[in-house]
């Protein structure tokens, strides 16, 4: 079995032979008999399905909760091509957070030139209370996820930076722990780096983050929208491994001038809030007023240094699609350096130029809106029809500004366990990267997330898509 | 702990509690059925739903009682909105939210029950299959308490949940003798009478405390003896003042933890006071019905303190 035609395949070379990375498990594959790899594969959904790992889908009455597909083939990464991953990661997250710090001061990337001027005036995300405020540690994107896509041995690129609220970290562990307890003879003869000290890492890491007036142990508790939000498991998870507090909105309020929980005892104050709701809903008094979800008052707070709010308000900004087409010139503006992992070529649609050379090419073209995210709203040219690429055709032409189209790469393939053997199916890998004041952290391993249907490119979870565990080898 | 995961504790162990119990009181219902003719089924239904307090949605639906409409209605009508069912939804939900103050063996308990049921109660539950099914859903408590038992920090979450456990098993048991003085006998010239004595045969098993009881007292049944033994007698798990000796254990816990004490500590002393020598000569001379009923909304009273005290939702 090998790779679909002129895709990079992660377990084999064009020729058939096997990748040097998965020789190991390759030959501990060929000793299984398949009838018991099917039932492991029966018993990995039951055990997902009893720890209740799941994720909600809005508007459906019936599935509300949903399991997102594992496929128990790993997708494997040798030591060498992780370290050369991991350094073009910190540059890019660097210059990231260099970049949200300048666009929140003095601006000189745009009075350089090197960007417009409307990307930040016309992006919903920019938030002008922001504008002279420096987060506790200068820190804006603590938790950041660089999805990445390959084309061949040596080609990594960079599809989407998520610096606002990147989620699935709770996947990437739960896939090891599955893993782990179907095949542990795999990991006695694979040197495989651990990811479950995630959790402490992270709350190490957003301690480190936390300001001046709190304590010795800064109190740090994660904010979640509640029970009916999709990623509610993930939220509950990540309060429960590292040991904080799982609180809504309505759990909190300004009490003295901090932000404050309820507890048994009365109100105790937060340090460092991890918080999985969106800037609109964080505070009624500053944003959108008619949200429950957050806490009146908490921008006051933060402002005057009572608090570290993880990912800071405003850095969606830095998310955006358009911003995105700029991050090599942002990467060579803040380090001075060329950038270590591309972009994908990207079409700004609000370029004339760009835009006819998209409108011409538009079936052979993926195009996203700039503000998109999920998998929606998108057009992927190979795959459309007429119809449904004129459709799209009209909205680019009304609102050019809103889109950019990249060429239809060539992802990598990875094998997955079907009824009939392994089959090719193209992957994504989402590694997580913590930054504190001083350390960039990334830990070895990340999601890899799976179009499980043959020959889609399409490997988000709301749209059909399955994860798989990623395991970076040790030398 | 913060106030709304107590509270989360607090009613996914009440509500767990009140799943068991219902599914307890079913069975003495089914086992009454079996052993009466049609027309004093009927009745024993109409006791069990009201027991279940759940007459309202059951004759908004229906206009006569028989077994398997009553026990359907119980055990997964999409219009109660009390069903076991509903329950067992309910203490999942709570168990969501309160996900990461318990253990994940209980957490995994509480789900897999949840599964359990969704997959037995999702069709209508005819004759063959309703006695294993209540089974099921007491051996669901079972679960979850030995989960709970094994695997959980003493901390405050802890006495939280068995707050919820202790306050809903008192209210339980208060109501289930009520509905039997009250409700069942079809005049009072049948006290005494073999009727009489098969019902209170029923509702010791309904809180499986029929081997005790005749261990206790050499096979006789009487009704001042089985008051006696549900109301005061605290060797019994399942007996008024067992759950009181227990909920006062769990209060006192928590005002300790606290560094003080609350409106429930104050609530819970004065009922002890109350509780402490008395005789079932003197609940008689108040009148079964008069005593639990002022059981019953002390039990409210002292609900509403601890969340009061602990600051569940405010």
């Amino acid at each position: 079995m090998s790779g679909s035609a002129g895709n990079f395949d992660e377990m084999h070379n064009a020729d058939g032979t096997v990748r040097e990375a998965y020789a190991s498990y390759c030959s501990w594959f060929d000793e299984q008999k398949t009838a018991l790899l099917k039932r492991k594969h029966g018993e990995a959904e039951t055990n997902f399905r009893k720890t209740g790992i799941t994720f909600n889908v809005y508007g459906e009455d019936e599935a509300e909760e949903r399991l997102i597909p594992f496929d128990m083939v790993p997708r494997v990464i040798t030591a060498a091509e992780w370290r050369k991953l991991t350094r073009g990661i910190e540059q890019r997250v660097s210059a990231l957070n260099a970049f949200m710090h300048d666009l929140y001061h003095r601006q000189e990337i745009i009075r350089a030139g090197r960007i417009p001027e409307r990307l930040f005036r016309d992006n919903a995300a920019w938030l002008p209370n922001m504008v002279g405020f420096t987060p506790p540690g200068g820190v804006y994107t603590h938790i950041v996820g660089i999805d990445l896509v390959r084309t061949g041995p040596d080609e990594f690129f960079v599809l989407e930076d998520n610096a606002r609220t990147p989620s699935g970290v709770s996947y990437m562990l739960e896939n090891r722990e599955t893993m782990m307890a179907m095949f542990p003879e795999l990991f006695m003869r694979m040197p495989v780096e651990a990811v479950s000290d995630y959790p402490r890492r992270l709350a190490k890491s957003l301690a480190a983050c936390a300001p001046k007036c709190a304590q010795d142990k800064p109190v740090v508790a994660v904010l979640t929208p509640g029970i009916y939000n999709s990623a509610y498991f993930e939220h509950a998870f990540l309060a429960d491994q590292m040991g904080a507090e799982l609180v809504e909105g309505s759990d909190l309020r300004v009490v003295d001038g901090r932000v404050a929980m309820r507890t048994t005892a009365g109100y105790q104050p937060v340090d460092v809030l991890y918080r999985r709701v969106d800037d609109d809903f964080l505070d009624p008094l500053t944003f959108n007023e008619d949200s429950v979800l957050g806490v009146p008052g908490i921008m006051d707070v933060y402002r005057a240094g009572g608090i570290t709010i993880a990912n800071a308000p405003g850095t969606g900004v830095a998310d955006d699609k358009a911003i995105y087409s700029f991050m090599p010139e942002i990467v060579e503006f803040y380090t001075g350096e060329k950038p270590l992992l591309p972009n994908v070529e990207t079409h700004r649609c609000a370029d004339p130029d760009e835009l006819k050379y998209v409108l011409d090419n538009l079936a052979e073209l993926v195009v996203k809106e700039v503000h998109g995210s999920g998998g929606y709203g998108m057009l992927i040219g190979p795959t459309s029809s007429k119809k449904e690429i004129e459709e799209f055709r009209r909205k680019i032409v009304a609102h050019p500004e809103n889109y950019i189209a990249q060429p239809t790469l060539s992802l990598s393939t990875c094998p997955i366990f079907t009824k009939k053997g392994l089959a090719p199916r193209h992957v994504d890998l989402r590694p997580f990267v913590l930054v504190s004041p001083d350390k960039i952290d990334i830990t070895p391993g990340g999601l890899t997330r799976v179009a499980l249907r043959e020959g889609s490119l399409v490997v988000n979870s709301s749209q059909g898509g399955g994860t798989k565990d990623t395991w970076v080898l040790k030398d | 702990m913060l106030g709304r995961t107590a509270n989360g504790l607090f009613w996914m162990f009440r509500y767990l509690e009140r799943a068991e119990n219902t599914a307890r009181l079913l069975d003495a219902g089914l086992r009454m059925a079996l052993t009466r003719d049609l027309v004093t089924a009927e009745e024993e239904w109409r006791s069990v739903i009201a027991t279940s307090g759940q007459r309202a949605s059951y004759e908004a639906k229906h206009g006569t009682y028989t077994g398997m409409q009553a026990w359907n209605h119980i055990l997964r009508d999409k219009d109660n909105p009390s069903s076991i069912l509903a329950m067992f939804g309910l203490v999942r939900q709570n168990a969501r939210l309160a996900r990461n103050a318990i253990s994940g063996e209980l957490w995994e308990a509480i789900n897999e029950n949840w599964l359990v049921m969704k997959d037995q109660l999702a069709r209508p539950v005819g004759e063959n299959r309703v006695l294993d099914i209540v089974a099921t859903i007491r051996r669901a408590g079972t679960l979850a308490h030995g989960a709970m038992a094994g695997s959980m920090l003493r901390d405050e979450g802890y006495h939280f949940a068995r707050a919820g456990t202790f306050l809903e098993r008192a209210d339980s048991i208060a109501r289930i003798l009520d509905i039997k003085y009250y409700l069942l006998l079809p005049s009072l010239s049948y006290v005494g009478s073999s009727l009489d004595t098969g019902q209170w045969d029923q509702v010791l098993r309904s809180v499986s405390g029929d081997r005790a009881f005749r261990w206790l007292n050499a096979g006789q049944i009487d009704a001042r003896g089985i008051c006696e033994f549900l109301i005061l007698d605290d060797r019994f798990p399942r007996s008024l003042a067992f759950c009181h000796s227990a909920l006062r254990e769990t209060l006192t816990a928590l005002a300790r933890l606290h560094g003080h004490e609350g409106q429930s500590n104050a609530l819970m002393r004065d009922s002890d006071t109350h509780l402490t020598g008395l005789t079932i000569e003197e609940v008689f001379d108040q009148g079964l019905h008069e005593f639990l009923v002022e059981f019953v909304s002390t039990n409210s009273a002292i609900a509403n303190a601890i969340a009061d005290d602990y600051r569940f939702l405010s």
